[in-house]
Order: structure tokens, then C-alpha cells, then sequence
């Protein structure tokens, strides 16, 4: 598979701060990628560093395999880090012709991409008079204009209100289905689930985690489960042994599992064992749940105790 | 390079105040050729500015670009808010992220500065070519062209002047504060240590200093020409003194101005190099 960006042991200083810590990733071609964390972990300037705004204090990265120089390389890329920046002056359509020439791609692609996120009709409107959804769609329009092989987006929804942030979604996933590689950088862990197929998860400047979402913990999922008689039920499934432990909230039991085990499986089981189920769901962690639980074990594991 | 300029054109052009400044540039140098070259012919006062010889050839070259020089603070608002712009719009960042490399983002406002410098060199050198041919007592070919070396002094002043506007907007990002300390330093740095030095000891000490300062060089490229038009020398004459002064161009100067304007260039490489946007 092709490598479009490979980061290596990258490192961030900023006086006594350590905003990255030896971070480590590749991204392929055609995935969706997230990078996680809350707001500080380092997304921005890793983000920042790789576009050739931030220096690195070291460690390296390298652009499509290293065949290009990295300002080249931007040619191919599509990015937009944390706010559209725009010439406030000039309308949308001078602008992209300015992005245009910077990118060097002809000019005749403008119309094209600013029907794709619905903004042809303003074209000719000043950049300030933009509302901040607009803004922010005249910059994924931007950062379309070369038809990059990676588009890199940094919180994107951030400051939308709801119908500003579906529309940017909506466009995300029609960009992802024509085959765009993207980095999406964000705290939202909601919006990396519905749009992402792999993973980066960063805690103040560390990496934790990179690799597919289902792979995150490695985990078989869980069932919510509901009898006449929890406590029997339980008391049943601990002997089974396909479980490592369970919660009971609001008389449902969740029961985590440690080994495969298919819910057709489990109903008959509870069935022949004379339990009949109320309420059987098999379901995966969310991204949220898992984000805590390994967060919460890289703290174990470090020994600190710190509120988030 | 034709790309470079090509974009530092979209974005100076379509900014309405950097428009009207550039405009307004070059509205007053004709505005004040036209001025200076009407006859004032009120009944018993009469009074005529190409009478006193400012247009003869080949004087006028050393005089228009000694005064036009002058008008220069206009660009330097200019250029000094092209570059704020970008860091207040954080437009920089952007141009980085779209593939400029900062190499490249130095180079076209480095070519800007060149085109804004030429250009006004050209104007005012047609501008004294029109209005000598209209008053000038002198009109033959090789006295027309002689003396140009005031037009190649011009344009160095300029580009040396431009070149350190450009970089206080890169060291200071704000263009307000940028001009302010664009007139400090003159003030604090170079003017009045010069006049001091002046008083205590001399003008020629003072200026054997002040030409390796970078106002101070700017100022040295080209002379005053007050004292070199004959109704002044007569009038110092007739009170006793001789005045014998070195008006040419020298090349040394030039070369002094050129070396700050390298020097300055870079700085700002080496700025943006250093910097984290």
C-alpha cells in the first residue's frame, strides 16, 4: 500500500513545554484517519509540523515516501489548520484564484469545488461577510482545489452551530466516498467514529493508540442483558466463563466478554439453562468508551492521578 | 518569478487602501511637477519656479529625485501593511500550507519591493523627462542624458528604504506599531545622535559615521541640490561664501545601501525560518 506520510519519533519543545513527545504514525492512502485528543494534546502542532509551519525540535517526517521536498509535497495536500484564513478583502473567487496560482492548478477547477460545498452563488461576496460555516466550506473548497491525494482537517465542526456542522460532515464523508485520503483532527469523539477507519489517540503530546478503531482494545464487545432474574442470570453467566466481568445499572446487565461469542449463541444457552432473555444486545464500545478506558490505563500505568 | 509577483498582485491589488495609497503615490509626484512648473502671473507679482533654473538639464535629475524621495513614507505604509496583513489575517500560515515555500513567500515580496522601486524610478524619470523638455534652457541630446546615475541612487534609496520597512513588518507583525518603530529608530538612532555629533564636533565627523547607518545611508546616495543651483551659490556669494560641495553620485554609497538591503532581506528569511505561525 502506498505510505503518503510517515512520522517518526517527532518531538516539540516549546520552551519548557513538550507539546509532541516522540510521536510515531504512518498514513496509507485511502484510509480515513482520526487523530484523538483533548484540547492541548498536540494535534494541532503535529498537524502544524508536517505542514511546514511548525519547526520540530526533532525527530523527522517524510512526504510520500520522501520523493518530494516538503513544500512540494504541500502541492499535493490539501490542509486547513484550526480557522479558514482568507484575504478578508477580496471575495471567494479572488481568493481561490490566489490559491490557485500559489498550488499552481488551473483556474477552471474554482467552479467546481465551490458548487461542491455550495458557495458559487456568493462567489463574488467579500470573505468578511462570510458567516463561520461558510468560511469553513469555502476553505474545504480550498483545500480541494488541487484535487489532493490527503486532505487534512483540523476540528472542523469546531464553532459550527448544528445545521453548519452536518453540512460539513455530510461533505466529509461524500469526500471520503470518491477515494480522498483524510486526517481529521479532533476532540469530538463522536465525529472521528462517524467518519474514521483508523485512528491516532494523543494525551498531552504522547501517543497512546494508532491503529484500526475496532482494534482499539483489542475488544470482543459486550452484551446488555435482561431476565426475570438478573442474579440468577448473572450467577449463570460467571460459571459460563466467557466473561471478564459485569455492571448492573437500571436493571440491565452488562456483561463484557473475553472471548468470541455470538448472541445467537448466548440466547440458546440461556434458553436451554431455563433463562428466558427480556432484553439481549450485543454492542462494541463506542470510541468515547474506549478513549477513557485506555486513557485510563496509560494513568494507571504511569502512576499519576490526574483530573481531565 | 513571474508567478511570485503574480501573486503578491492579487493580494496588493484587490486591498482597496494599499490600492488607493499606491495611487495616491503616484498622483503626487505629478501633481507637484504640475504645481512647480505653472507661472504665477498675478498683475505686479510675477513669479516663475522654472526661472530659477530647477528644470535645466541635467540638474533636474539630481533635484526631482532628491525631492520625489521624499514621497517614499507613502509606499513604506504599503509595503510595511503587506506584510501585517499576512500575520494578522494569518494568511502566512495558509500560503505555507498551500505549497508556498517560505523561500518563495520572501522572494515575491521581495520582487514587489524591486517593481514598486523601478516603477517609481521610471515615473519619475519620465515625469523629469517631460517636464525639462518643457522648461529646460538646455535641450541637447547629451545634456538631456547626462547625469543619470541620480536615477540609479534614486532607485537604491528606494530599495534599501524598502528593504528595511519590510523587515521591521517581520519583526513586528503590526503595522502601526512597525511604522512607529520605523520612526524611532530614525529619530532615536540615527537622527539626533547625528546632530549631536554635528554640534560637538563636526557634520563631516557625524556623516564619516552615520553614511554606514542604514538612514543614514539611505540619506547619502543622493545630495542636497539647494546649494548647487546658481541663484543660492550667487546669494552665498555675495555675503562672502564660497560654496564648494561634492554632488555626484558615488558608488561606494550605493554599495553600502545594497549591503543593508541584502542584510535586511535575509533577516527576514531567517526570521521566518525561525518562526512557529
Amino acid at each position: 500500500m502506498e505510505t503518503i506520510l510517515t512520522v517518526s519519533n517527532l518531538t516539540k519543545k516549546f520552551g519548557a513545554l513538550t507539546a509532541v513527545k516522540d510521536l510515531s504514525f504512518t498514513i496509507e492512502k485511502g484510509n480515513v484517519y482520526g487523530i484523538l485528543g483533548p484540547n492541548g494534546s498536540g494535534k494541532s502542532t503535529t498537524l502544524g509540523i508536517v505542514l511546514n509551519v511548525v519547526n520540530k525540535t526533532s525527530g523527522s517526517f517524510r512526504w510520500f515516501e520522501g520523493k518530494t521536498s516538503t513544500h512540494q509535497a504541500l502541492k499535493k495536500v490539501g490542509a486547513i489548520i484550526e480557522r479558514p484564513n482568507f484575504y478578508p478583502y477580496m471575495s471567494a473567487l479572488q481568493n481561490l484564484k490566489l490559491v490557485c496560482r500559489i498550488k499552481e492548478v488551473p483556474e477552471s477547477r474554482i467552479q467546481e469545488k465551490l458548487e461542491l460545498v455550495g458557495l458559487w452563488d456568493r462567489r463574488d461576496s467579500k470573505f468578511r461577510t462570510y458567516s463561520l460555516g461558510m468560511k469553513q466550506r469555502l476553505a474545504i473548497a480550498s483545500a480541494l482545489l488541487n484535487d489532493p491525494e490527503i486532505l487534512i482537517l483540523d476540528e472542523p465542526t469546531n464553532g459550527l452551530d448544528p445545521q453548519g456542522i452536518h453540512q460539513i460532515r455530510v461533505l466529509i464523508k461524500k469526500i471520503a466516498a470518491q477515494g480522498t485520503t483524510i486526517l481529521l483532527a479532533s476532540h469530538l469523539l463522536d465525529e472521528v467514529e462517524k467518519v474514521c477507519t483508523h485512528v491516532v489517540i494523543l494525551r498531552k503530546g504522547h501517543n497512546l493508540y494508532t491503529g484500526k478503531v475496532d482494534g482499539m482494545l483489542a475488544s470482543h464487545g459486550f452484551f446488555e442483558l435482561k431476565a426475570r432474574d438478573n442474579k440468577a442470570l448473572k450467577a449463570f453467566l460467571e460459571k459460563q466463563g466467557s466473561f471478564s466481568h459485569f455492571t448492573e445499572e437500571n436493571g440491565l446487565l452488562t456483561a463484557y466478554l473475553e472471548e468470541p461469542l455470538e448472541s445467537d449463541r448466548l440466547n440458546t444457552l440461556c434458553f436451554e439453562n431455563g433463562m428466558a432473555l427480556l432484553h439481549l444486545v450485543k454492542r462494541k464500545e463506542s470510541l468515547e468508551e474506549q478513549f477513557l478506558a485506555i486513557t485510563a490505563r496509560q494513568e494507571a500505568a504511569t502512576g499519576k492521578t490526574e483530573n481531565l | 518569478m513571474k508567478r511570485l509577483l503574480q501573486i503578491e498582485f492579487i493580494k496588493l491589488w484587490n486591498n482597496r487602501s494599499s490600492k488607493l495609497l499606491i495611487v495616491a503615490y503616484f498622483s503626487f509626484i505629478l501633481l507637484i511637477a504640475l504645481v512647480t512648473s505653472i507661472k504665477i502671473d498675478w498683475g505686479p507679482l510675477k513669479f516663475n519656479v522654472a526661472d530659477i533654473g530647477i528644470f535645466n538639464f541635467p540638474y533636474i535629475w539630481h533635484f526631482n529625485t532628491f525631492m520625489v524621495a521624499f514621497l517614499k513614507v507613502f509606499l513604506a505604509i504599503v509595503i510595511v501593511s503587506m506584510i501585517s496583513n499576512e500575520y494578522s489575517n494569518k494568511t502566512i500560515k495558509q500560503n505555507l500550507i498551500d505549497g508556498l515555500s517560505k523561500k518563495e513567500f520572501i522572494a515575491s515580496k521581495f520582487l514587489t519591493i524591486v517593481v514598486l522601486a523601478a516603477a517609481s524610478t521610471l515615473f519619475v524619470f519620465l515625469v523629469s523627462l517631460i517636464l525639462g523638455l518643457m522648461h529646460s534652457n538646455y535641450n541637447e541630446f547629451s545634456i538631456i542624458f547626462s547625469d543619470l546615475e541620480y536615477l540609479a541612487a534614486y532607485f537604491v534609496k528606494l530599495l534599501g528604504f524598502f528593504s528595511f520597512c519590510f523587515f521591521v513588518g517581520m519583526l513586528i507583525k503590526r503595522s502601526a506599531f512597525a511604522l512607529g518603530f520605523v520612526f524611532i529608530w530614525f529619530m532615536a538612532v540615527e537622527f539626533i545622535p547625528w546632530i549631536y555629533l554635528t554640534s560637538k564636533y563636526s557634520k563631516d565627523f557625524a556623516d564619516s559615521i552615520y553614511r554606514f547607518f542604514p538612514f543614514g545611508s539611505f540619506w547619502n546616495t543622493i545630495s542636497e541640490p539647494f546649494t548647487r543651483l546658481s541663484v543660492i551659490q550667487n546669494a552665498a556669494r555675495q555675503v562672502g561664501e564660497e560654496i564648494s560641495k561634492d554632488y555626484t553620485v558615488h558608488g561606494f554609497q550605493l554599495l553600502i545601501v545594497l549591503a543593508w538591503t541584502a542584510v535586511f532581506i535575509y533577516l527576514s528569511y531567517a526570521l521566518l525560518k525561525k518562526r512557529d505561525l
